[in-house]
């Protein structure tokens, strides 16, 4: 055999070899396309896995995007920042390593409902379900249960769990954004911690009804469920995300969520405000201190004015969005009307004082003593010491005045001075018989505290008990505790005896006529009926007013516009006023109100604040829920066992007389998980009918 | 022209390069999950099919019959069609930008599709003068096309339906290939030879 054929085929093949690759190699040149060596250099640099994470069809239009400056660095989703670092470094761009990750989260209550989704005629993907009669669900914002963005999800972060609702692991999640593109009933969204702590309720959003008429937006079924599950940190942290004062809170908030609970529709309420009370208690108890994360610096400087709660929660905010905001107190201490007009038996100073000092080791610097008008003013805050923005939280801290004859007389206090001198650990002498006016929080504080110092205590209201605007528990524990009431009675004269001190009361009986225009029935004097008593002191607290005196001393074009109630006018949504760097929140805006109110009113200061020196236009939070929805106030529920609210354990009367320990204790912790399972998690319109059922029918 | 035409019924539903000769059954497992895809990769296809029986035939005419070396036909087409198909892609993406971001990425995948090479040495075997062998890739290629939409229109319901988890993915890729081919075998008999 010859090998002639071999090597004819052998040079054969060599020759059209040579000659496709000469071909090939003139048509890279004649064909070549001018294309950036970057993208080259990028697409190394990525991963190659032609995922379509990132949302570009490949790792090479990925590169393109980045080179063409349409996607930043941390383009790869898949890559995490070690990738992003290489791309960086391969088009020589600094890459924001430290930028905060988005992931997805899940916003449904799910509840039973979700129990229902075998019903979809075999159908076992969520998009075909949603094809069906919009998923056959009462609620459009419901989860379906089917598990699609499970099988969707490239990076395995989403398992279903017991419940049929997608649990996301974080620790996976890349935040490709996969599952929120293929939810057809928008239950995933992405985002990241930053835009969470700045987020309103949303018209589009599911908001159980305590949530909606919370006036922090606490995200209360989920902390509840927290404490259900042995988690009262992560209880904890849920609530900051909203509050960064539980402590205080649970302690003394009026709980306007607890008037919403659906379960009042079955038993009582559940007991919101004291669950948080617990979980925050066993974080300062039991520890370990929750570590607040705090996004990287951004250098930019606000100056908030006043360390009550809404100037602690817009420096709390501020702080964990990585400003540097810094606080200008004019008293010694901060915390406002919570350390110098709430008494100590109900909110004790040592937990005031951790909890303040938790958002000054955010790294808040306070200026103590330092009084605006007097000791700085606005123009020198911008001009001299170049804050970007101010915050105006200086709350109301001036007593109405009574305009009755003789109020000036020594021995006659404003209600607010008196408190403000037990929180100084200055009191004010007190004489056996004390007269206290007023029907509010304050004149009953002042009563209680009256009391505890071994006075002999009247109140006069000149209204009846019911339309008395202090908190209810806070009335029957005055009356438990011997406070003596007088209502629909009027102070007209206060006499003095030979020493010039206050020594008589003269008051006229009321009787209610018709409704004004807050819808309280007015009182109108009964002619004729005038009574004097005896008396060593009188407390005047019928109402506080907001010091603006020097808002008007301020130059021409720092003058913050007032109301004619003496607060600050701005923006409702954005609380800007109408100097575009002057923001302002809490009482000073509202008129006295509640510790949650001045902490939600500074939260959304803030959320302005940051767009403000973000370079961000100030607009409303988007799509913002501005009533309750009708649909979450449903009027009645069935199905669910009735289980008696927790009531948690207190000082006897005796134990409270002339002390100021602490009167309530706190739930214990078998009440506490009792409690939290009475929670019915629900929805906007759904809610849990058997959490109670399962654990509690067969104990 | 009725030859023509027969030919095309014949290449596209007949003998269905990948029903009925079962070639090119990677590309039709991988790009049949979506339908953007199975478009995609069908066009491309048609595209270099086209453009790949005429040059294997000017190849087989004029080198190997030529020179006496058919017997170097098969591995002479794979280099051929590898560098007519990396040819076009340069090509494409100088002169036909838009076509070349709707087909780019899959005409390396081309390269190594049996179907290009099948119908390539099809067309020599069925002894077609050049104008037969365009005609009968481009059907050919046609029919690829055909059954990976129909089957990616197909696999799409997949999605959405309950499925054993032994049969998930390429199995029942395979399973339903198989029961397609079955309906495309009752083509047969309706053109004779
Ligand atoms: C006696 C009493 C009892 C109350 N009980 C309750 C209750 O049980 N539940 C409830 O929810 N709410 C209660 N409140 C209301 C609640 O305390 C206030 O709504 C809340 O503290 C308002 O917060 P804020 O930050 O707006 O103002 P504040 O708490 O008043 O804080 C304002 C801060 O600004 C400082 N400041 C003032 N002027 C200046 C200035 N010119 N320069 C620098 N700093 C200044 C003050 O020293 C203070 O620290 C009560 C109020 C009082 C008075
Ligand atoms: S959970 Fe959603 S966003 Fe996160 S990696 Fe999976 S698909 Fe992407
Ligand atoms: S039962 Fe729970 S979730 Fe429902 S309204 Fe009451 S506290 Fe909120």
């Amino acid at each position: 055999m010859s090998i002639t054929p071999i090597i004819i085929a052998v040079a054969m093949m060599f020759g059209l070899g040579i000659v496709c690759s000469l071909l090939l190699a003139v048509a890279s040149k004649v064909f070549f396309v001018e294309e950036d060596p970057r993208i080259a250099m990028v697409e190394e640099a990525l991963m190659g896995a032609n995922c379509g994470g990132c949302g570009f069809a490949g790792c090479n239009a990925a590169a393109e995007a980045v080179v063409a400056g349409k996607a930043g660095a941390n383009v790869c989703v898949a890559g995490g920042p070690a990738i992003a670092a290489r791309v960086g470094a391969a088009i020589g761009q600094a890459v924001d390593l430290d930028a905060e990750p988005k992931v997805a989260v899940l916003n449904c209550r799910g509840s039973y409902r979700v129990n229902e989704r075998f019903d979809y005629q075999g159908i076992q993907d969520c998009r075909a379900a949603a094809l069906y009669w919009d998923g056959a669900k009462e609620c459009g914002m419901s989860c379906l249960g089917l598990g699609t963005c499970k099988s969707v999800c490239p990076f395995g972060a989403i398992e279903m769990g017991p419940d049929h609702m997608p649990v996301i692991n974080t620790n996976l999640c890349v935040g490709c954004g996969t599952c929120v593109k293929n939810c057809p009933h928008h239950v995933l969204h992405l985002e990241t911690l930053s835009e969470r702590l700045l987020a309103f309720n949303r018209t589009d959003e599911c908001v159980p009804p305590c949530r909606q008429l919370c006036p922090a937006q606490i995200d209360i079924p989920r902390y509840i469920r927290y404490i259900k599950n042995g988690m009262p940190l992560a209880a904890v942290e849920t609530i900051k995300e909203r509050n960064c004062m539980p402590l205080s809170i649970g302690r003394v908030c009026p709980h306007p969520c607890e008037d919403a609970c659906r379960r009042r529709f079955v038993d009582e309420a559940v007991n919101i405000n004291h669950l948080k009370r617990y979980a925050a208690d066993i974080e300062m108890y039991q520890g370990p201190t929750l570590n607040i994360r705090v996004a990287r610096n951004t250098g930019k400087r606000v100056a908030v004015i006043g360390g009550g709660p809404a100037g602690l929660s817009t420096a709390f905010f501020l702080r964990r969005l990585g400003h540097s905001p810094e606080i200008f107190e004019m008293m010694p201490k901060l915390g406002g009307m919570t350390r110098y007009g709430i008494p100590e038996y109900r909110l004790p100073k040592k937990i005031l004082d951790w909890e303040c000092q938790q958002v000054v080791n955010l790294g808040v610097p306070v200026h103590y003593g330092k009084k605006l008008g007097e000791d700085m003013t606005i123009q020198s805050l911008r001009e001299d010491d170049g804050f970007e923005a101010i915050m105006l939280g200086i709350g109301c801290w001036t007593s109405s005045a009574m305009r009755c004859d003789g109020e000036d007389l020594p021995g006659v206090f404003g209600g607010i001075t008196f408190l403000i001198g037990q929180g100084l650990n200055k009191p004010l002498p007190l004489g056996k018989k004390v007269v206290v006016i007023g029907g509010g929080n304050t004149a009953i504080d002042c009563a209680r505290t009256s009391l505890r110092r071994g006075a002999d205590v009247t109140l006069l209201y000149r209204r009846t008990r019911k339309e008395m605007p202090a908190n209810m528990i806070e009335i029957v524990e005055a009356e438990r505790e011997g406070v003596k009431f007088h209502f629909l009675a009027a102070p007209t004269k206060i006499y003095a005896n030979k020493d010039g001190n206050a020594a008589q009361l003269e008051y006229i009986r009321m009787e209610l006529g018709e409704p004004d225009a807050s819808g309280r029935r007015r009182p109108v004097p009964i002619e004729g009926s005038n009574t004097i008593m005896e008396v060593d002191n009188i407390l005047s607290a019928i109402g506080q007013r907001a010091d603006l005196s020097f808002a008007a001393k301020e130059a021409e074009e720092y003058r913050v516009e007032t109301t004619k109630w003496s607060t600050f006018a701005a923006n409702e949504q954005t609380l800007q006023t109408n100097i575009p760097f002057v923001f302002t929140s809490g009482d000073v805006f509202t008129g006295p109100q509640t510790v949650v109110k001045a902490l939600g009113t500074g939260r959304r200061a803030a959320r302005a604040i940051h767009l403000f020196v973000t370079g961000q236009e100030v607009t409303a939070p988007p799509s913002e829920l501005l009533k309750p929805t009708p649909e979450a106030l449903i009027p009645h529920i069935t199905g669910v066992a009735e289980e008696p609210r927790a009531h948690m354990p207190e000082l006897t009367i005796a134990e409270r007389s002339l002390n100021f320990k602490e009167v309530e204790l706190g739930l214990k912790p078998g009440q506490a998980d009792r409690e939290s399972q009475r929670c019915l998690q629900c929805g906007n319109v759904c809610f849990d009918q058997s959490a109670f059922d399962e654990l509690f029918v067969e104990a | 022209m009725s030859k023509f035409l027969l030919m095309v019924i014949s290449a596209v539903l007949v003998k269905n390069i990948l029903l009925a000769q079962f070639l090119g059954n990677c590309p039709f497992q991988g790009t049949s999950k979506k339908m953007d895809t199975a478009m995609g990769m069908g066009m491309a296809v048609v595209f270099v099919l086209t453009l790949a029986g005429a040059i294997t035939w000017a190849v087989q005419t004029f080198v190997l019959e030529a020179f006496d070396l058919v017997y170097l036909q098969t591995i002479v087409f794979i280099l051929v069609i590898a560098t007519l198909v990396q040819f076009v892609e340069m090509f494409m993406k100088k002169a036909m930008p838009p076509l070349y971001r709707a087909l780019g990425i899959f005409l390396p995948l081309i390269t190594t599709n049996c179907a290009v090479l099948g119908v390539c040495l099809l067309n020599i075997q069925y002894e077609y003068n050049f104008v037969n062998s365009v005609v009968f890739s481009f059907a050919s290629a046609a029919g690829f096309g055909l059954a990976l939409v129909l089957f990616a229109g197909i696999r799409e319901r997949f999605a959405i339906s309950r499925i054993p988890k032994s049969l998930e993915g390429t199995a029942l890729g395979l399973v339903t290939a198989g029961l397609m081919a079955l309906a495309f075998w009752g083509f047969t008999g309706m053109v004779k030879g």
